[in-house]
């Protein structure tokens, strides 16, 4: 799965746990808990998601790494690569 | 003939309007089986009966609106003959609420009453569940789409997401542009009223908080580095989808220490406190479209730390999409809210009536902590108690607090049930 396709990936799941975000507008690059409304149960549906969807190990200890879009397309393609 | 009556959905919810039915005529019913579904102001509440018997009439009809009280069905209990198909009996009683909603604005709709209990029955078949989130119930309205032709949807376990509605729209549209059902919805807008009916449902409940219960307000900040670093390391020898989240342990502990202080947890009503054996926890969860709802987790501890975030998981899914049952609105022994999500050092609460107490955790924040002489850097979360005098003084409050912080300085006794 190339970068375009976790992205999207990214993108889809997280519209599933908050439907009423518009996913172009966000910032691709800023802190996603920042622009959308995500409580730590929301945060951890949409990592499960993301494992479960990309078959992809994620530590809690990674999660600090894990702000952004950007970060997180990045971290999961190093990982599914 | 026993009289199934609309039970109470919580303080601040008095009123509801009928969804559907999950019973008819002739059904046996048990205790705890739901048997119909409720619109209200914040959530459609699955509503359980308390009562056994075999269903004899359903006396609402769907759409129609009635306040809590209001007698909805009757069953014959076990042994008694069914009265004659035609007693006029069951119509005299239709929606006649037996206390008035607390919101003037909304008045029950006017009901058009069956011209007997046969026919009321006739009228609701028992309908096949249906899954739909709030806001795609809202939209299907605008848009007059009947939700039992969209099938099933794209949601979780087949619910109906608002983009399946709007994908219906669409569809609608296409195939048939002249129809009135696929026009853009009006301004204002159903969501935007029943935003405003719950402010309106909030405001009451805690107004009259404010009016009644004298608050007094103590809070302690809590060292948090051995509850977490104990998290950290049961969450690293766990796959993710079994990860406990802070909120577990933190209500768990809430839970266990009012175990020993019951004046904490109860009911204050008509004059006078009664303590609760068991510890019901209020969950304050805030909605998306906005808005707060407090549904309760039974038991909380009997049960344990898995168990407890299976629940709650479950509960905050459910409150979102709108499914909660009339027990979980209506059960709470006390409020446990976490506004530390939101980036707050500390919450002062509000009571929700008629119970007692609550209490608000902030946002664990590192700071420099003095203890055993030294200076080091601590994980500290402020922990607050909102609490009632008519029922304990600041003492009492205080010994919780003390409790809770201790508690969570060893967090294995909490992984077990009590």
């Amino acid at each position: 799965m190339n970068q375009d396709q976790i992205r999207a990936t990214v993108l889809s799941e997280l519209s599933e746990i908050a439907p009423e975000i518009d996913t172009a507008t966000l910032a691709p690059d800023r802190p996603l808990r920042e622009q959308v409304d995500l409580d730590s149960f929301d945060w951890l549906r949409f990592l499960v998601a993301l494992h479960e969807r990309l078959k992809v190990e994620i530590p809690e200890s990674d999660y600090a790494r894990l702000g952004s879009v950007d970060q997180l397309v990045a971290y999961l393609a190093a990982k599914t690569a | 003939m026993i009289e199934f009556k609309l039970p109470s959905l919580g303080a601040d919810m008095d009123e509801g309007k009928l969804l559907e039915w999950k019973i008819k005529p002739g059904d046996r019913v048990t205790r705890g089986q739901i048997v119909a579904v409720v619109d209200t102001s914040k959530a459609a509440v699955d509503i359980e009966s308390w009562q056994e018997g075999t269903v004899h009439a359903l006396l609402v009809q769907p759409e129609q609106t009635i306040a809590v009280g209001t007698v909805m069905a009757l069953y014959t209990e076990a042994g008694e003959a069914a009265p004659p198909p035609q007693a006029p009996a069951p119509a005299q009683t239709l929606a006649q609420p037996t206390s008035a909603p607390a919101v003037p604005a909304a008045a029950p709709a006017p009901s058009p009453a069956p011209a007997s209990s046969t026919t009321a029955a006739a009228a609701t078949p028992a309908l096949a569940r249906t899954r739909i989130s709030p806001a795609a119930r809202q939209r299907a309205a605008e848009l007059q789409i009947a939700i039992d032709t969209l099938g099933r949807g794209s949601g979780e376990l087949g619910a109906i997401t608002l983009a399946d509605v709007e994908r219906a729209a669409q569809s609608l549209s296409v195939s048939a542009p002249a129809m009135p059902a696929a026009k853009p919805a009006a301004t204002p807008t159903r969501a935007d009223e029943r935003a405003l009916q719950m402010r309106r449902t909030i405001a009451a409940a805690l107004s009259r908080s404010k009016r009644e219960i004298p608050h007094y307000y103590l809070s302690e900040p809590i060292p948090m580095r051995r509850t977490l670093d104990w998290l950290a390391a049961e969450n690293a020898a766990r796959p993710i989808a079994r990860r406990l989240l802070l909120a577990a342990p933190l209500l768990k502990a809430v839970a266990v220490c009012l175990k020993s202080l019951p004046e904490l947890n109860g009911w204050y009503r008509d004059d006078a406190f009664t303590p609760s054996a068991a510890i019901h926890v209020g969950v304050a969860i805030s909605l998306r479209q906005g808005g707060l709802v407090a549904p309760a987790l039974h038991d909380v501890p009997a049960q344990n730390l898995d168990q407890l975030m299976a629940a709650l998981g479950d509960l905050i899914q459910r409150t979102r999409s709108g499914r909660l049952r009339s027990s979980e609105l209506s059960d709470g022994t006390v409020t446990v809210t976490s506004l530390g999500e939101q980036g707050v050092q500390a919450v002062q609460g509000v009571i929700y009536p008629p119970q007692v107490a609550l209490v608000g955790f902030g946002r664990v924040t590192e700071q420099a902590w003095a203890a055993d002489g030294a200076l080091m850097a601590m994980p500290v979360l402020t922990a607050s108690l909102a609490a009632d005098h008519r029922v304990s003084d600041g003492h009492r409050g205080a010994r919780f607090l003390t409790l809770l912080r201790e508690l969570l300085q060893q967090p294995e006794r909490l992984s077990e049930p009590t």
